[in-house]
């Protein structure tokens, strides 16, 4: 593996002047890298070229050096979509910063009175070393899979959110408007620590197809949900085309709290991405809410994952995929419930809709159930858009692929009511525009 | 001459179902077409909507002077045409306010969002549609409220000919009033097809064909439609 090296990964935590922990973390996990093989499972990753990771983000690295750059197909997209020049130049991985740095700074200074704080990960690290290292790694340990050892050695960027006890953010914390004034990372560490019966409504990622040169993405997410907390994490994942996006996401929910992750996949190449919740307290709930749209050589291997460790717990799984021009799609979910955790409750649905005959959806759903004191349901289903619905929308006058546009956004409603008003129309826009072709 | 169809043949699933059938509507004609069962009534409203299973495979329908039959649904709704299915499809999920803005932008030309909701209201108020219906998704309507919803589409659009698919089944007998005579109002040719006697009293059809095996066996006013409804097809 060229250039990854004990050196390299010394250089990067040096160059950031990192404590010896952080140090010695990363050397170990590089370790644990080097040792672990690839996932014997899920969709083909030799395609990742190892010898262009981009280590850490120094300011203007890891972008694209000018617009002409930034592919074709993404530039048109932009076009479509009627987004500013200024946006299209950030989207476009150029980095440019704009108004929304100070949409964030204006945000940032009222939930700050609060006590809230959220700042990129490796200034957490720097400016509050004792509470970041009391959970950093605590749910993710470099041990659980190849990428998230990666990540652990190299992790630079990312969010850090902490919100006190009793803190209740209501407006929606967006990582876009922090990213947007530093840049995305290639693996970024995001570390999300909620107090007693506070509250967090986090959303990462955009709409608009962002366009990254390097075509790893290996992020690591950790959420931490304390007694009778709620965390709703959000994430719109719209890659270019050439990335692998490889992502390890869990959260811990004690007492009384409830999780979501409510996670939308419309780019890259291949995404691994498996969310998982940990219900270890009493009464906890769990909710994991997924679309993916695989197009023309995409690749969205998807799930969710709930184990039920503490008595009393509640789990919701749906996932709802979409696959044309080839596309495929791969639902993986597990839900457990360990022997005497009665009262818990659980219910997985995932659904599939192929727009043609040459895309595939595969589901692996798996239920592992030591107590029988618990209500579980499941449901799969693979369907194709009916061509008596087609025929019905286009008898009122419209066309064959608004018509399947119509279908298809119908299909994933239950999603996009989740969202805020602009990513759902964003959302919806851009399904369309996918559909409906360039 | 708003609707001119010549010898037409229609075929599903290998079978030819309706077997040569002529008839005009003209702009404000009220024309029923009645028959038993499975005599191809439904089979040739599709056919002329475009549905891809009901293939035409001869004669011809012309539409103010445009041959449709080649064309795709979208184009001959924009046209004029519009067909009220006997069994209209569920798309779940799917905002009936958001489709039916989009239906009424497609025929009709741009409207704003909000000048569209107040029309809309309008309209559904006049028709009888609950108000919470536009903020439901397209599924699980009743059978009679599928109906309504069938002719609040039609007063949107605003065809120059409507194919009526048995609007007045699931009706019941004050939603059969209000339909009619909310027919009345709007200014379509009408091809009514039905198997009651009662829409026909309220609407007084101008001609009346009685269809089957695929074929028009006859033709009358409106006194062959009370002949049929006593007497049966026989
Ligand atoms: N999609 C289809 N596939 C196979 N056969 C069909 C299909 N649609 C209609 N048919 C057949 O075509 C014939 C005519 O059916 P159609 O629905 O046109 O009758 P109809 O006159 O509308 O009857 P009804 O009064 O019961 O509505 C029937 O024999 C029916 O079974
Ligand atoms: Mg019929």
């Amino acid at each position: 593996m060229k250039g990854l090296s004990r050196k390299i990964v010394r250089e990067i935590s040096d160059s950031k002047n990192e404590p010896l922990w952080m140090k010695d973390f990363r050397l170990r996990s590089l370790d644990v890298f080097m040792k672990t093989g690839f996932p014997r499972w899920g969709p083909d990753l030799s395609g990742i070229d190892f010898s262009r990771l981009s280590y850490y983000l120094s300011p203007g690295s890891g972008k694209s050096s000018s617009w002409d750059d930034v592919p074709a197909h993404i530039r048109k997209t932009f076009d479509k979509l009627g987004v500013p020049e200024a946006e299209r130049r950030f989207l476009g991985g150029l980095g440019a910063q704009y108004e929304s740095e100070m949409v964030y700074h204006s945000l940032k200074k009222e939930i700050e009175e609060k006590g809230v704080i959220f700042i990129d990960t490796d200034s957490a690290l720097r400016d509050h070393s004792r509470l970041f290292r009391r959970f950093f790694s605590k749910i993710v340990p470099p041990s659980d899979n190849k990428f998230a050892a990666l990540n652990s050695a190299l992790w630079s960027g990312g969010s850090f959110v902490y919100v006190p006890e009793g803190v209740k953010v209501n407006v929606p914390l967006q990582a876009y408007f922090r990213i947007n004034a530093q840049g995305i990372g290639q693996f970024e560490r995001t570390l999300i620590v909620v107090g007693e019966n506070a509250s967090l409504n986090y959303i990462e990622g955009c709409t608009a197809p962002v366009y990254s040169s390097p075509s790893l993405h290996a992020g690591v997410v950790e959420v931490i949900a304390l007694k009778g907390s709620t965390v709703r994490y959000t994430t719109i994942q719209n890659w270019s085309r050439n990335v692998y996006n490889l992502v390890t996401k869990r959260a811990h929910a004690y007492a009384g709290s409830v999780v979501e992750w409510v996670d939308g996949n419309l780019g890259s190449k291949v995404t691994m991405k498996y969310p998982s919740i940990y219900l270890k307290g009493k009464g906890s709930r769990a909710d994991i809410l997924s679309v993916s749209f695989s197009g023309k050589g995409q690749v969205q291997d998807l799930g969710g994952k709930v184990l039920h460790l503490a008595p009393g717990t509640s789990s919701r799984i749906i996932s709802k995929s979409i696959c044309q021009k080839g596309g495929s799609s791969c639902y993986r979910g597990l839900v457990y419930v360990r022997k005497g955790m009665a009262g818990s409750r659980s219910s997985m649905r995932c659904d599939s809709l192929l727009l043609d005959s040459v895309s595939k959806a595969d589901a692996f759903p798996s239920l592992k159930v030591e107590e029988k004191d618990v209500e579980l349901m499941h449901e799969a289903t693979v369907g194709r858009v009916s061509e008596d619905a087609l025929f019905y929308l286009m008898s009122r006058g419209l066309s064959q692929s608004e018509a399947v546009s119509l279908v298809v956004l119908g299909f994933i409603s239950q999603f996009t009511r989740e969202l805020p008003m602009e990513y759902a129309v964003e959302l919806n826009r851009l399904i369309r525009l996918n559909i409906e072709g360039f | 001459m708003a609707l001119e169809v010549n010898n037409l043949k229609v075929e599903v699933d290998g079978n030819i179902v309706v077997k040569g059938v002529s008839f005009v509507i003209g702009d404000k004609d009220v024309v029923a077409l009645m028959g038993p069962n499975g005599s191809g009534k439904s089979s040739l409203a599709l056919a002329l909507m475009g549905h891809p299973r009901y293939k035409i495979k001869s004669g011809s329908a012309v539409l103010d002077g445009v041959d449709i039959t080649g064309i795709s649904p979208e184009q001959r709704a924009k046209l004029g045409l519009f067909l009220s299915f006997q069994n209209p499809v569920d798309v779940p999920g799917l905002g009936v306010e958001t489709f039916l803005r989009q239906a009424y932008n497609s025929v009709r030309g741009r409207m704003g969002v909000m000048d569209f909701h107040l029309l809309l209201k309008d309209r559904m108020s006049s028709i009888g549609v609950p108000g919470q219906f536009s903020s439901r998704d397209l599924r699980g309507f009743s059978g009679g409220e599928r109906k309504r919803m069938e002719l609040l589409q039609m007063s949107l659009l605003n065809p120059k000919i409507a194919i009526l698919d048995e609007i007045d089944s699931g009706l019941d007998s004050g939603a059969l009033k209000d339909v009619a005579s909310e027919l009345k109002k709007l200014s379509a040719g009408l091809l009514l097809i039905t198997h009651y006697i009662r829409m026909l009293e309220f609407l007084r059809p101008d001609v009346v064909h009685v269809m089957k095996a695929g074929q028009i066996m006859r033709s009358g006013d409106f006194r062959l439609a009370l002949r049929m409804d006593r007497e049966g097809f026989g």
